[in-house]
């Protein structure tokens, strides 16, 4: 308000209108089945009171256990290979002279963007089905570490690309004019620079793994249900509020590292 | 003279060394990129040559493939063999949804530009600090599980949803409105999954729109309509044509929305594909019909590709 003039050309009528549906449309649903996973009642569309129980319940349920504990495996597994592999190839595609072939290079790491999920799916599906029945190859719940870790990489190589795009190379040209080596050089100024954008990159790549349904559902053998897979099992059920609870719960730990990366990358920006 | 001489002779080799160094370790970091690219390589891109393959071979009883030659799949596509003369009927079943997909995610883009600019925009002309309070907000549907997301909309919809509850409550109407499992349910459930997937790209895409030049369209006695058509519009569309990319592709190959809102009954592309692999048991069928959406994917990306290469040249 600071500047009249200045808001006023800017504005557009009805924008602020449309700019607050959009965010009521796209939070009241996931609101009201957060507050539904209080509801004392065991329907769950009857409210009738408040009560913690079912996610009380949900914590001593076994087969909710093993899918969080599934969930977690694959995720954190998905996440350290993926966010290595990531940091790597941003470094090789970014700290070189381009070589021949660096934008074939480019596409393939973002490849898994490109592509629809259910394509990934059933591709992936049909190479581990080959690998079984050719080479008598079974990793077990590796299978779905592998296939995580593919679509991981390229939401955890964009931060990590884009922070060293941004960084200020004359601190690296420093280093080495005062005979760091090269490994030295970036072990003392590049990595902890690029700390945050790891970082960031690393949270993204463990939202898209621990929310993953699709891609999972079509790989995942018997007895490695993860979350998400859980859900989908006690959709096909009489619900209880239960499955408000557990969807819940998935939402907080998105909007937990959502959350964090963003920080990050705004603590950068500033 | 001599010592000019001398020092330059070691400038000179001091720079071939250094240049040297550089080139080894140039070279040595290009060879970081190997494990990424060997991941993806042989866990990303090989199954996708694998599929090629298996679209063309003949489907096994219990799932699966056999090794024998055949374009079926393909044909499967559009016709079905009769089973008592052997010729192929002309079968639009498949193509029918193809189109009906292709329809949704049409449709789920336009919405989605219809609400998502004016959100972008109205975020884009915020305070800094407000700013990324919006950008965080919409940040957040856009990483969280879509599963639970669709969940949340069925759970408005169904005939004892909330919405149902209060229409009735309210004596509006005298027995539920029947939501869950149509095309309106789908149609909803995508645009509530992909909404954010516009705003973001159009909002990076306004955040940098040069006001001065909204000011000098004012200053030429232009409208605030004629404003937002001939300078807005035309400034942002980047913006616009990645946003509507990023929702067509996935809304196209949805899985998730029709298999829960449809319940089965109203298919998308995906869930046919992934029927497929499982009830169909017709692996190379479900491979074709992968390979027939992905060259989809593509014709989108191309024209993606030449929408903004002809932006580089605008400057």
């Amino acid at each position: 308000m600071a500047e009249p003039r200045a808001m006023d050309i800017k504005d557009q009528p009805g924008f602020r209108s449309i700019a607050v549906i959009c965010l009521l449309v796209l939070y009241v649903p996931v609101l009201i089945l957060m507050i539904f996973s209080l509801n004392s009642g065991s329907l769950v569309t009857h409210w009738e009171g408040v009560t913690l129980g079912w996610y009380g319940s949900a914590f001593r349920n076994e087969e909710f256990h093993a899918a969080a504990k599934n969930t977690l495996i694959i995720s954190v597994t998905a996440t350290i290979v993926s966010t290595i592999c990531a940091t790597l190839a941003a470094i090789g595609m970014t700290r070189v002279k381009p070589w021949r072939g660096i934008a074939a290079a480019f596409m393939v790491i973002n490849l898994p963007l490109m592509v629809p999920e259910i394509i990934t799916a059933v591709a992936t599906l049909s190479f581990f089905a080959l690998i079984a029945g050719t080479l008598g190859l079974n990793f077990g719940i590796g299978n779905l570490i592998l296939a995580h870790t593919v679509f991981c990489i390229p939401f955890a190589y964009m931060p990590i690309r884009a922070r060293l795009e941004d960084m200020d190379l004359t601190l690296e040209y420093a280093a080495a004019d005062l005979y760091a080596t090269p490994w030295n050089a970036f072990r003392r100024i590049t990595l902890p620079l690029l700390v945050p954008g790891i970082m960031s990159g690393a949270a993204l790549a463990f939202i898209v793994s621990f929310d993953d349904f699709t891609i999972t559902q079509l790989v995942a053998g018997p007895g490695q249900t993860t979350l998400p897979l859980y859900i989908w099992n006690q959709i096909r059920r009489p619900m209880t509020p239960e499955i408000n609870a557990i969807s819940t719960i998935l939402l907080m730990v998105s909007i937990l590292f959502v959350s964090v990366s963003f920080l990050i990358a705004r603590r950068r920006a500033k | 003279m001599t010592t000019a001489a001398l020092s330059s002779a070691s400038l000179s080799k001091a720079a071939l060394f250094e240049a040297q160094a550089v080139k080894t370790s140039a070279r040595r970091n290009r060879l970081l990129s190997l494990p990424a690219l060997l991941i993806i390589g042989i866990f990303g891109v090989l199954p996708l040559i694998i599929i090629c393959v298996y679209s063309f071979l003949v489907a096994a009883p219990y799932g699966g493939v056999q090794w024998q030659f055949s374009t079926d799949a393909y044909l499967n596509f559009l016709f079905q063999r009769d089973i008592f003369d052997d010729t192929l009927q002309f079968t639009p079943d498949f193509l029918i949804i193809y189109l009906r997909s292709f329809l949704f995610a049409v449709v789920t883009t336009v919405i989605c530009l219809l609400l998502g600019f004016p959100t972008a925009y109205f975020m884009a002309t915020r305070p800094p600090a407000q700013r990324n309070w919006w950008v965080l907000l919409i940040t957040i549907p856009f990483w969280s599980n879509l599963l639970v997301r669709t969940l949340a909309i069925m759970f408005i919809i169904r005939d004892e949803g909330l919405i149902n509850n209060a229409l009735l409550a309210l004596g509006v109407i005298d027995k539920p409105i029947t939501m869950l499992y149509t095309n309106f349910a789908i149609q909803l459930g995508l645009l509530y999954a992909f909404l954010p997937f516009m705003v973001l790209p159009l909002y990076s895409s306004l955040e940098k729109l040069d006001f001065r030049l909204v000011e000098a369209a004012y200053d030429l006695y232009a409208t605030r309509r004629q404003v937002l058509w001939r300078v807005i519009i035309p400034l942002s569309k980047p913006g616009i044509v990645a946003g509507c990319l990023l929702v067509f592709i996935p809304a196209l190959g949805a899985y998730v929305t029709p298999l829960i809102l449809g319940g089965g009954v109203h298919l998308m592309i995906g869930d046919l594909i992934a029927q497929q692999f499982g009830s169909g048991r017709n692996w190379p069928l479900g491979c074709a019909q992968a390979l027939i959406l992905m060259a989809a994917v593509l014709v989108a990306l191309f024209f993606y590709v030449r929408n903004t290469s002809g932006k580089v040249q605008h400057g």
